[in-house]
């Protein structure tokens, strides 16, 4: 029998912790599978938000650390300033990354630190059982927007691709989504980009965001949440390559 | 200048405004004193003051290791302005050494009859050398004169050692105003 | 590229506290310092600024002490030996990453020269974040070694120990200064000292290359692992209050009155009592220099006669709590100390003790 798929090697076989649907499991997948092309896993290092994606390491075979809620991008400061041979991402949510860890992406992005960002933007904190995102969609029903999320009062969605990418120390910003089989195959090659550019050692920081389907919270079902994001997310957040 | 079997243990204070050199004063003399193999502590007053501001550090330079580095009654008190006399005079140790720069300080310092007093205008020395920049210069070579532990000479050899290279182009004029507060010193009329 | 001209000399040179620390941490092998402004340690990122290049290695500016702290936890994470300063509302701030250093059995050395608070507080020298240090300070069930250098050449002395112990024992170790120490100038001399023999660093991210994958973590869900993990450090942490508790002391034995005081006001109570004995009091002193661990035992064996105990501090009494707990009311315990910048004189301390050994006798 002729084997026309397989299972990367870098993406460990057991099964995930993740919701019916959710969009952490094909991300890991695509990034498993960069790692594995680009045959870098043994100089790898990945770094663990806080989070959905905390226990990242028990699915993606790297050395792996788990951080701080939001300080990824400092941590992966300290480790590339120190190993500019390795290969160091950040894997992190929107809670962590636009929300606690505003500074430490936009600082790392000003300082151009020659490290791969992997930004999931699903709209909402999963982790904590579905609060609002900086990332929440206007008129979006969270535990802590129970009425929609309001413009006047929480301000609106946060465009964090838009925002990095006038930073002259970011190099490739691009934003995918988790939606259907173009925009993931779309996916994966925005984060091949976004690992070569480091391997060559190009000079600042890449950010891949995808956008990424939460049915548990969005309250839907995951035919649904994926339709959600063709259909509403992308006006918030719109797809393509930024810079 | 407690002196209990000949051993040296000497606290002092310089104190002006910011910019006048105190620190410079005290860091060359902790410098010589380090060189000439002296146990030396330097405590510079730190903080936002930077011009204008008042500026003061504190030395111990004694034979044995130094215990304390923070001065509460100085055995002498160099003051560059009056503010600085008025705040440390009182603190002085009976018996000690008081040299104000006269040529900003208009009062007569009132302290104890046993301390020693030298009227140094350091300004105005320094004018005559060049530059009034060299006052603190003047008043350390005062200074090094009335306490004759440390000479001038090895100050001079010292200064090298504390200015920044960029700066070395004063060392004609920081040697000389250490050469003339001392002379000064020696031919002061002291009470 | 790797120009190696550390600064060790034979003779003694002249250098103020933070930069005989900066010098030395470079000396005892520091691969990269994280720091973020603050007074007063400004010369110890400047120092660092200048040298770190120059020996090839790392010196990042960061944006916060936040970052500072996460981007040292990135560094010893891949097994290089990491360092930052700061004064005490940066260290504050620093907490969270200190707690995540210890949750993840990771060596780092943090400098505190603390300054007066609580708040944004003042510049001046303060020894007020002493519970802070010692009692772990961020979240959870940990311990920090804390060192106290009192004067500039153990400012330099501390930092290869502070490197040495952190790798021993995969843990954060604090070197708690002042502003006066960080400040002051003395001659220092600065030598290379051997290092101890030390376990290899496998759990370090280096890539998983021939082996298998290395996680650095601090999130144990599973029941009743993380309770094993905090058992495990407490036993470490036994170990070393075992066997690395540093004091200095002096005439004890023979004395109706002991001070207790560690760095800048170990040195004011060190002529205090040296002028007390020359008036015939019976006075000596105890320097604690490891602050984490406690010298508890010491402090313990000298309450075992009844004497005065007199802590004194550039707080409002902080230490003098691990005195009472050590001394458990077999003596009097007493507290001496200035706050908010003031730092008392010799005499001060003097006049205390003279008022309380006169006390005593009557």
């Amino acid at each position: 029998m002729k084997t026309v798929f397989k299972r990367t090697p870098t993406y460990k076989d057991v099964p995930t912790h993740y919701c019916p649907g959710c969009g952490h499991g094909i991300a890991h997948r695509l990034l498993a599978e960069v790692i594995d092309e680009l045959d870098i896993r043994d100089r790898t290092i990945g770094i663990a938000p806080v989070g959905c994606a905390v226990l990242e390491y028990d699915y993606i075979d790297v050395d792996m650390v788990e951080v701080a809620h939001g300080r990824a991008p400092a941590v992966a400061t300290g480790m590339k300033r120190t190993n500019p041979d390795k290969i160091i991402f950040s894997y992190q949510g929107d809670g962590d990354l636009a929300s606690i860890g505003a500074g430490e992406i936009l600082h790392a992005g000003h300082r151009g630190e020659q490290i791969t960002v992997i930004f999931i933007n699903n709209a909402v904190y999963g982790m904590t059982g579905g609060q609002m995102a900086p990332t929440t969609m206007l008129n979006q029903v969270t535990t802590t927007t129970p009425k929609g999320r309001n413009a006047v009062e929480q301000g609106y969605p946060m465009q964090v691709c838009e925002l990095l990418a006038v930073l002259p120390g970011t190099i490739y910003i691009e934003r995918c989504a988790m939606s259907n089989p173009a925009a993931i195959k779309n996916a994966k090659k925005a984060l091949r980009h976004a690992f070569e550019l480091q391997v060559e050692g190009a000079q600042g920081m890449s950010l891949v965001e995808i956008l990424s389907p939460c049915p548990t919270y969005w309250r839907m079902n995951p035919p649904d949440a994926m339709a959600w994001i063709d259909r509403e997310m992308v006006k918030a957040f719109p797809l393509g390559k930024i810079k | 200048m407690q002196d209990t079997k000949n051993e040296l243990y000497e606290e002092l204070i310089i104190a002006g405004f910011g910019g006048q050199g105190i620190m410079l004063a005290g860091k060359l003399l902790a410098q010589t004193a380090m060189n000439c193999g002296r146990e030396v502590t330097y405590m510079p007053s730190y903080g936002a003051e930077v011009r204008g501001g008042t500026a003061n550090c504190m030395l111990v330079i004694a034979d044995n290791e130094i215990a304390c580095p923070v001065v509460g009654k100085p055995d002498s008190l160099v003051v560059m302005n009056k503010a600085s006399l008025n705040k440390f005079a009182p603190i002085l140790k009976n018996n000690g050494l008081l040299i104000f720069n006269s040529s900003l300080i208009d009062i007569e310092p009132d302290v104890d009859e046993s301390i020693e007093v030298i009227r140094l205008p350091a300004d105005e020395l320094a004018v005559e050398l060049g530059s009034i920049k060299a006052a603190n210069m003047v008043a350390l070579g005062a200074y090094l004169q009335a306490r004759g532990f440390l000479d001038i000479e090895s100050a001079i050899q010292a200064l090298p050692e504390i200015l920044a290279e960029r700066y070395h182009k004063t060392l004609p004029l920081n040697s000389e105003a250490l050469r003339r507060g001392a002379q000064f010193a020696a031919g002061a009329i002291r009470r | 590229m790797k120009v190696n001209t550390e600064l060790t000399t034979t003779k003694r040179v002249l250098m103020c506290g933070n930069e005989a620390l900066a010098e030395a941490a470079i000396i005892a092998g520091v691969d990269a310092y994280f720091g973020y402004p603050i007074t007063p340690q400004n010369e110890i990122p400047a120092y660092m600024a200048k040298r770190m290049p120059e020996e090839g290695r790392v010196f990042v500016q960061s944006e916060s002490e936040l970052a500072a702290i996460n981007m040292i936890f990135g560094a010893a994470a891949t097994g290089k030996r990491a360092m930052t300063s700061s004064s005490s509302p940066g260290i504050s701030l620093m907490q969270e990453g200190i707690s995540y250093l210890a949750g993840a059995e990771l060596p780092a050395v943090i400098v505190n020269v603390m300054r007066g608070g609580p708040g944004l507080g003042n510049i001046a020298a303060s020894q007020s974040d002493y519970f802070q240090a010692t009692r772990g300070g961020g979240h959870g069930d940990y311990r920090t070694i804390v060192l106290a250098p009192a004067s500039a050449q153990e400012m330099a002395d501390v930092m290869p120990l502070a490197f040495d112990l952190a790798d021993q024992y995969r843990m954060p170790v604090m070197i708690l200064a002042d502003g006066l120490l960080g400040q002051m100038m003395e001659p220092v001399l600065l030598e290379k000292k051997e290092k101890r023999k030390l376990p290899p660093k496998d759990w370090a991210l280096t890539g998983a290359k021939d082996r298998p994958q290395n996680i650095v973590r601090s999130l144990w869900l599973k029941e009743g692992v993380l309770e094993k993990l905090n058992e495990k450090l407490q036993a470490r942490y036994a170990q070393i209050a075992e066997n690395e508790v540093l004091c200095e002391q002096y005439k004890v034995e023979d004395s109706d009155i002991v001070l207790i005081a560690y760095g800048i006001s170990a040195r004011i109570v060190k002529s205090a009592v040296t002028k007390a004995r020359k008036e015939g009091i019976k006075a000596g002193w105890i320097r604690p220099v490891t602050l984490w661990p406690f010298p508890s035992e010491q402090i313990s064996k000298a309450a075992e006669e009844l004497r005065i105990f007199l802590t004194v501090e550039l707080s409002c009494g902080q230490m003098v709590e691990d005195v009472k707990l050590a001394v458990a009311g077999k003596s009097p315990v007493l507290f001496f100390g200035r706050t908010g910048g003031g730092v008392p004189t010799v005499d001060d301390v003097l006049n205390q003790i003279r008022q309380l050994t006169i006390k005593h006798k009557s």
